[in-house]
This record gives structure tokens, C-alpha cells and sequence, in this order.
């Protein structure tokens, strides 16, 4: 559905010039949800930019549904780029138009007669649940309804495509839930391509089918969200999935030398981690039974991601030295990947 | 009630036709002026906002030839600008006096100012909504109409209550070339002829004109902003 062929876009400010978006080619099909994160400054605006030419690539051609945009004069882009809703982390709304006035503004001037508008407009408020707020003016919504106004707005044309530039990062948890709902069924009931740019890996976990995960400029990382999530190769592929993961914050505790985290000799304080599609069998009974050990567990963190479970636990391991290394050694024999953060064998000094 | 005003005000009550020809003058000069002003003042002040560096329609020249224009008329007082633009007023008019020679250098002094409150005004529009009906597939005369004039309704307003009452401490210098006017009304009787009760007059009628503008002006703004 999109197609972009080493994409480079480089600004010239006064005295310094910086490439944004560094030679990236990226093929998004038809009907999924492509999320692309990174941190701030790492240029996946300015690459989601590219897509509806937005920002004109300094080099590099961009294709969505076979059309070359980048090929395109002005006129043909703007037919083209009806095709391709966008919404936005402000919303970008017009402040001095209402609700209903918001959605028809891409309507207009297409040939459509003023009661084909009207219902559509109807339509489009209705799938986005604001049939109330038709009058209102944005600066009387919500956050989330305003988004909702931008969503129906993007949708009026029907597009094929809708990129989301940040779309949920000015909302709260509880709101973003719902706009990714929402996202989610518009991608399934109408096979619109959704393209979402964000630096929350909550949100790539949530809804998205595959993920690039760009660092200066660069795409460093891509595949299934699942894969990457359960063997992220780079380092800030492994920030970002940390930040979503409670299994990180045993580290705050160790730092912290907390009572909970305190080990006895012979104890390990072990993180498990879960990286095939299959956490049915009851692993932590199996080793606890077979080699007299007990694994008391301080967190655990399973998920299902793009449906099928991932995710890990962090818990002390006790018993005999034996016992703790068998049972280690079968954990990895079950394609579980156990990581030991502390092993007390010494005797303690005092 | 009329022999009150003819002891409180004895030079202004015995020239009352001259005063109501005075605030006509005013009233002409200021509509005229100001709604030939408005339409250039608002072309300009949208030409130089979508040919700006990351304008709808960015172009370097266009806009260096019009923002340098308007710095060097912007920098002419009004009173020598009266003089300078004699032979193009008697050129356009036919004549340099009188209300209509007032006409065009008003305009000439009025529409860089404008243009440039224009120009500020359609800054204060959101570069989001512009990116946003960009992005919608708006062509740039349904983004400049339908846009930035409509977003901008409120700043323009403000920016136009501003200029018009600058308009009329304007009018009061045209009276330099035989303008009439109550500024003029107001030098010749109030000052050289040291009738005081004719500027006060004058002074408070111009002071419940700018009220009132000012008035108008904010209603509108009120209005318009949601």
C-alpha cells in the first residue's frame, strides 16, 4: 500500500544542516497497522511527512497505492492526498468552525450537493460516537473528542490510508485507550492502512501488526510486534520495551538494596522471560516438583501481543545449588529465556 | 437647551454647517480611504503570508518586493508622504486638494500599516490547521479563503478597528492640503483663531467615534472567537 524507496530528507537551517531521515526504505501493506516509534528528534515525523509529501523528500520516490507521488504536480498530489487521512497530536481543528463544519471541510468543493455533505457528515460523527457534539466548537471538547472530530475529519473522503502523526501522545491512558479503539475498528471494518508514529511502546503493543524503531534518522529495527518484542536485537528496540515492562523495575529495587530483593545463600534472583508463542504449560510447578526448588515470584508481566502471550517473570529461585542449576538449565531446554541478576554463594560478611 | 450651548460653545453654534460639513469630510476621507485600504491591506497582508519562507506558496522575491515596499512607505511620515505624492494624487484624482486628494495618500499612508497587521494577524493562525487542510488535499485559494480569512476573523478584526482609528488621526493632517475634516475644522478655528470651545468639540466628537469603532471592533472579535 506504501512504498518508500531510500527516503532521505535533509534541512538547511543558517550554518547547519541535519538530515532528519536517513536513506529509509519501508513497504507497508494493504490493511495492517504499521507503527513506527522512536524518541523525539529521531525523525519519524518528518518520515511519516514523506508519505502524503507534507515534507517533500530531498531524495527518494514515495508510492501509495502504486501512484509515484513524489512524480505528481501539485494538482494530482492534492487528489492523492485525499486518498491519505492524516491526524495530528494537536488535532488541528478550526477553531472557528463547529463539530459538523470541521468534518464537511474536505467535502466541500468536490461537487457534492449540501444534503450529500449533511449526511455524510451525519455518518461520519455517528461512527466516531460525537452525534451530540455536532454543534459544538472544538474548544468545547475533550481531548479525545477532539481527536475523534480529527478522525472523522480524516475519514470523510474515504482514504486508504490514514497516518497518525502522535496522535494519542496528548492524551491521557484512559483516552488513548479508546482513539486506538477506535483506530483498531476503522482498520478492520473499513481495511484502511494505518500508519501510527509514536515514542509509547504501550501503543505499538496495543494495536499494531508490525514495527520500525528509528534512531537518527534511521529505521534499525523492524518486523512483527511480536518478534520484537519477545527478541528485540538493539539496544533502544530494548529501552522501549523495557519502558512498558514491569519486569525493569526489579532493578530500581536492587539499587535500592529493598528487604525485598534481600537473597539467603544459595538463592538466585532470576528473570524469565517467555519467547515462544506458547506459555500454556505450567513451567514454574513443573521445576518446582521436579527439582525441589521453590520460585518465589516478585513480579510478572504477561501480555498478549498481537495474540499470543509474552512477557516474563522475576522471582528468587531457592534450594539446593544443584536443584537451582537444573532447574535454570530447563527452563532454557523450554526455549525460556532466563537471565540471573544476583546469585548469593558466598557467606556474608558482617 | 439651545441658549445653554450658545453661551457654553458661542464659536462652534455659529458655524454649525461648517461642523457638519467637517464630520462629513471625516466620514468620506475614512470610508473611502478605509475600504480601499482594507481590500489592498488584506491582498497584501495574504501575499506576504503564503509567499513567506514556509508559506503555502513560498517565493523569495515576491515577498522581499513587497515587504521592502512597505518598509520604505512605513517609513515616511504621513505629513511628508501628503507632499511626495502630489503629482501621482493629481495624476489618479485630478486634483491634490481637497477631500479627494486626501483619498490617495491616505490610502498610500494606511495600507502598509494594514498589510502588516494583516500579516500578523494570519500569523496567529495555527501552522497545524494550515498543515492539516494541506494535508486534506485543499487547494491553496480554499486554504487562504476558507482557512486563514476564516481562522483569522478575529485578529483581522482587531488589526482593522486598529488601523481605522489611525486612519482618522490621519485625516485630521490631510487638512495640511485643504482637506476639510474635523481635525482641519479643529486646527483652523480651535488653534489659529484660539476659538478653545471649537477643540473641545471636536475633540470629544472624535473621541465618541473612536469609541464607537473600538466598540464595533470588539464585538466582532467577541464574535468570532470560540
Amino acid at each position: 500500500m506504501i512504498l518508500l524507496e531510500n527516503i532521505s530528507k535533509t534541512f538547511h537551517a543558517k550554518d547547519n544542516t541535519v538530515e532528519a531521515v536517513r536513506d529509509v526504505s519501508l513497504r507497508i501493506d494493504k490493511g495492517e497497522i504499521y507503527g513506527i516509534i522512536g524518541y523525539s528528534g529521531a525523525g519519524k515525523s518528518t518520515l511519516v511527512r514523506c508519505i502524503n509529501l507534507l515534507e517533500r523528500p530531498t531524495a527518494g520516490k514515495v508510492y501509495v497505492d502504486g501512484t509515484e507521488l513524489t512524480a505528481l504536480s501539485a494538482g494530482a498530489l492534492r487528489k492523492e492526498r485525499k486518498k491519505i487521512g492524516m491526524i495530528f497530536q494537536q488535532f488541528n481543528l478550526m477553531a472557528s468552525r463547529t463539530v459538523e463544519q470541521n468534518i464537511a471541510l474536505p467535502l466541500e468543493g468536490c461537487g457534492k450537493t449540501r444534503e450529500e455533505i449533511a449526511s455524510r457528515v451525519k455518518e461520519l460523527l455517528a461512527y466516531v460516537d460525537l452525534s451530540d457534539k455536532a454543534k459544538a466548537y472544538p474548544s468545547q471538547l475533550s481531548g479525545g473528542q477532539k481527536q475523534r472530530v480529527a478522525i472523522a475529519r480524516a475519514l470523510a473522503n474515504e482514504p486508504k490510508v490514514l497516518l497518525c502523526d502522535e496522535a494519542t501522545s496528548a492524551l491521557d491512558p484512559q483516552t488513548t485507550k479508546s482513539i486506538l479503539s477506535l483506530l483498531n475498528k476503522l482498520n478492520k471494518e473499513l481495511g484502511i492502512t494505518v500508519v501510527i508514529i509514536t515514542h509509547e511502546m504501550a501503543v505499538i503493543k496495543r494495536i499494531c501488526h508490525r514495527v520500525a524503531v528509528m534512531e537518527n534518522g534511521e529505521v534499525v529495527e523492524e518486523g512483527n510486534v511480536y518478534d520484537i518484542f519477545a527478541s528485540p536485537q538493539k539496544q533502544i528496540t530494548k529501552d522501549f520495551i523495557s519502558t512498558t515492562s514491569m519486569l525493569s523495575s526489579v532493578f530500581e529495587l536492587m539499587e535500592d538494596d529493598s528487604p525485598v530483593v534481600a537473597l539467603q545463600r544459595g538463592d538466585v534472583l532470576l528473570r524469565i522471560k517467555y519467547l515462544q508463542a506458547d506459555v500454556s504449560e505450567p513451567l514454574i510447578s513443573e521445576v518446582s516438583k521436579r527439582f525441589d526448588v521453590t520460585f518465589n515470584i516478585l513480579f510478572s508481566n504477561l501480555e498478549i501481543v498481537d495474540h499470543a502471550p509474552i512477557g516474563g517473570t522475576v522471582g528468587i529461585l531457592r534450594g539446593s545449588e544443584e536443584g537451582v542449576n537444573n532447574a535454570i538449565r530447563y527452563f532454557e531446554e523450554k526455549n525460556v529465556k532466563t537471565e540471573v541478576l544476583k546469585r548469593c554463594t558466598a557467606y556474608l560478611k558482617i | 437647551m439651545h441658549g445653554i450651548l450658545e453661551n457654553l460653545i458661542p464659536n462652534v453654534m455659529s458655524k454649525p454647517d461648517e461642523l457638519w460639513q467637517a464630520l462629513l469630510d471625516t466620514f468620506v476621507m475614512v470610508a473611502l480611504s478605509g475600504i480601499i485600504a482594507f481590500f489592498l491591506g488584506l491582498f497584501f497582508g495574504v501575499i506576504l503570508t503564503i509567499t513567506k519562507r514556509e508559506g503555502i506558496l513560498s517565493n523569495a522575491v515576491i515577498y522581499q518586493v513587497i515587504d521592502k515596499s512597505i518598509n520604505v512607505f512605513r517609513s515616511i511620515p504621513f505629513i511628508i508622504l501628503l507632499t511626495l505624492m502630489l503629482p501621482l494624487t493629481r495624476a489618479i484624482v485630478g486634483t491634490g486638494i481637497g477631500v479627494q486628494g486626501a483619498i490617495v495618500p491616505l490610502i498610500f499612508g494606511t495600507v502598509p500599516f494594514f498589510s502588516r497587521q494583516i500579516e500578523s494577524a494570519l500569523a496567529e493562525v495555527d501552522n497545524g490547521v494550515i498543515e492539516a487542510a494541506q494535508a486534506i488535499g485543499l487547494s491553496s485559494g480554499a486554504i487562504i479563503f476558507k482557512v486563514y480569512l476564516r481562522e483569522g476573523i478575529g485578529s483581522i478584526a482587531r488589526a482593522t478597528t486598529l488601523t481605522v482609528i489611525n486612519l482618522i488621526g490621519l485625516t485630521a493632517m490631510a487638512g495640511a492640503v485643504g482637506a476639510g475634516g474635523l481635525g482641519d475644522f479643529a486646527i483652523r478655528y480651535g488653534h489659529n483663531r484660539f476659538q478653545e470651545d471649537v477643540t473641545w468639540v471636536t475633540v470629544i466628537m472624535i473621541v465618541a467615534i473612536v469609541t464607537l469603532l473600538q466598540v464595533t471592533g470588539n464585538w466582532i472579535v467577541r464574535k468570532n472567537t470560540h
